[in-house]
């Protein structure tokens, strides 16, 4: 790691863990808690539709399944660690699902699959009202206190989700270098040559999506816990739209793109909710714009536009050397 | 029995419904080789539209057919300009083409929610077809009945489009291989358009003849768009028959799986279409595996 990015990292690390110290209210602690536990979702996703090359259309489902069985086992009077765990094994349990039944396609069957996956997940949440409350969801009542420490508060909640958060990144780093994270990207950009070496590439997607599934349900979790409510509008196909805008604007398969992505939606949003009453709009509009004229996202994007704009004031400047001379 | 016949003729007209969806779907998908996440919204927004034009929130009111006509036109001129200013941009890209129709079906929601409000709006059923058939203790809706002739007629007039003319010689060698039917001198990116519109203008008449059963509400898009595209899993992409098939077979799931198993309804809509992916990738009348 160069010097410099070395130094972003450590002022970025300082900046996020002083955070409520210098963040002015509890609003905008609590809209970055958000912002942490969907980088976790996008983070997630970016596996698949990243490194994997396979675009997932159907996660706000996983995401749901994983928030709805905590709602519904704390209803059923279990308590936060059966919850958590349960919903953790539920998460996974469907994500198998969603594999075994998606990895049938890549492309744009991978894309149809988990979709209407997705919309079955909804219907199910919708329709389901003895299971799901319907319409009316499920409401949650207090929090879990992990180690014996509260987290009702905006800035314990913050810390929670802020550890999580890390944790997530330094896994996501370390696969992205293992031998893994090498082997799921040739699968995406080579899969008869990954084939033809000896890899079984549908194991090695299917693991991808079990990895994807696993942060995907920790951060339903978090979720869950932050809002204290669930209804079938989380599970719909404009969420999972919504995390996937995270992931292609910040950047598919970089491991940045996704954290910037899910602090960009969050933040337009909230700002966009305090005008307007919906954002569907903007969403579809920054939809089109990012895929038509920035498809690699705006950290990529932006990176390949500075290089370009450096290159080419270096290329002038030689040339009015050159004319000089 | 009364209730299992009378859930068989609502079957058979949503299944026509389905149908007139379903076949632009299909043949956009087989031609283009993306599904067109706009569909339902291209549906919705011809519903509104013809529920304008005769409810006489223009200063003008129509008779019903002339707003469906006007509806459809109206939809497909759209569609040719979502063709022509955004997916041609981003020609062999068919992942990036998919994520644009997705934003723009966001847009169009929203847009519909802007104009009409989140109020359903109702469209009357159309003079003359507000009659009802008797037959022993049954009662059928004339209008029901309507739909199920008008979708058999359109089926029959897209298989003559598709089976007897040039037009639909070129649009069938599009489907089976695009390459080759360049080499050959079709003008395929010209097809696209061709095709796009048309399934644009049938989703907006399929829309409108919906609206006096279904009503039109804030949504409906977001109803239709998974049954259009499990018709098409299920009968198999670029293939007509598949489409007419599809709809049928779901559109009796729908209405039986709602009558009966109203909480699992939407787990039983995609049953058939998880076995068939199993069992037949392509589905069951289709040409290839998108």
């Amino acid at each position: 790691m160069s010097g410099v990015r070395l130094i972003g990292f450590a002022v970025t690390f300082v900046a996020l863990v002083t955070l409520p110290y210098w963040m002015p209210g509890d609003y905008y602690l609590n809209v970055s808690s958000q912002i942490l536990y969907y980088a976790i979702f996008a983070l997630g996703l970016n596996i698949l539709a990243g490194y994997a090359g396979l675009v997932s259309l159907g996660h706000a489902g996983l995401f749901g399944i994983a928030a709805y069985t905590t709602g519904y086992m704390l209803q059923q009077g279990f308590g936060h660690p059966a919850a958590i765990i349960g919903a953790l094994i539920m998460g996974m349990a469907s994500m198998a699902l969603y594999a075994v039944l998606s990895l049938r396609a890549t492309g744009i069957g991978f894309i149809m699959i988990t979709l209407a996956l997705g919309e079955i997940i909804w219907g199910l949440a919708y329709r389901w009202t003895s299971i799901t409350g319907g319409d009316n969801g499920i409401n949650l009542h207090g929090r879990p206190h992990p180690f014996g420490t509260a987290i009702d508060t905006p800035a314990s909640f913050y810390y929670t989700t802020l550890t999580v958060f890390l944790l997530s990144v330094a896994i996501m780093m370390v696969f992205v270098r293992s031998p893994l994270g090498a082997a799921l990207m040739g699968t995406r950009d080579q899969p008869r040559r990954m084939n033809a070496l000896g890899y079984h590439v549908w194991a090695i997607r299917f693991w991808a999506c079990m990895f994807s599934g696993l942060l995907t349900a920790v951060s339903g979790i978090l979720f869950v816990y932050y809002t204290q409510f669930i209804s079938p509008q989380a599970v719909d196909l404009t969420s999972s739209a919504e995390v996937l805008l995270m992931v292609i604007s910040g950047g598919a398969g970089t491991l940045l793109g996704p954290i910037v992505g899910a602090a960009l939606v969050i933040v337009v949003k909230s700002v966009v909710s305090g005008f307007i009453e919906r954002w569907n709009m903007l969403l579809g509009a920054i939809f089109v714009f990012i895929v038509i004229l920035m498809p690699e996202g705006l950290v990529p994007g932006s990176a390949r536009l500075w290089r370009l704009v450096s290159r080419k004031s270096r290329l002038r400047r030689d040339l009015k050397a050159e004319a000089k001379r | 029995m009364t209730l299992y016949l009378l859930l068989t003729v609502n079957s058979i007209t949503f299944g026509g419904l389905l149908f007139l969806l379903a076949a632009g779907f299909s043949l956009i998908f087989g031609l283009m080789r993306i599904p067109n996440l706009t569909h339902g919204s291209l549906f919705m927004l011809g519903a509104y539209f013809g529920a304008t034009f005769v409810g006489g929130y223009l200063s003008l009111t129509f008779n019903f057919w002339i707003a469906a006509l006007m509806a459809t036109v109206l939809v497909a001129a759209f569609g040719t300009v979502i063709e022509r200013l955004f997916l041609r941009q981003l020609p062999g890209q068919p992942m990036a083409q998919v994520l644009v129709t997705l934003g723009i079906s966001f847009i169009v929601a929203d847009f519909c929610l802007m104009v009409w409000g989140g109020d359903p709006v109702r469209v009357a059923t159309p003079p003359g077809l507000s009659g009802y058939v008797h037959y022993g203790p049954l009662v059928f809706p004339h209008y029901r009945l309507a739909v199920i002739a008008i979708a058999v007629v359109i089926a029959v007039a897209l298989w003559l489009l598709l089976d007897r003319t040039r037009l639909g010689a070129m649009i069938r060698a599009g489907v089976d291989d695009p390459d080759m039917a360049r080499v050959v001198g079709i003008r395929v990116s010209q097809l696209f358009t061709i095709v796009f519109a048309l399934g644009a203008g049938l989703a907006a008449f399929a829309g409108m003849i919906g609206a006096p059963i279904l009503s039109v509400y804030p949504g409906l898009d977001q109803d239709m768009l998974p049954l259009a595209l499990v018709v098409v899993i299920l009968g198999g992409t670029g293939s007509l028959l598949g489409s007419f098939v599809g709809s049928i077979v779901i559109g009796f799931i729908y209405n039986f799986g709602q009558a009966l198993l109203p909480e699992l309804s939407y787990f039983v809509l995609f049953l058939p279409m998880l076995i068939v992916l199993i069992v037949r990738p392509q589905g069951l009348f289709g040409r290839f595996v998108p």
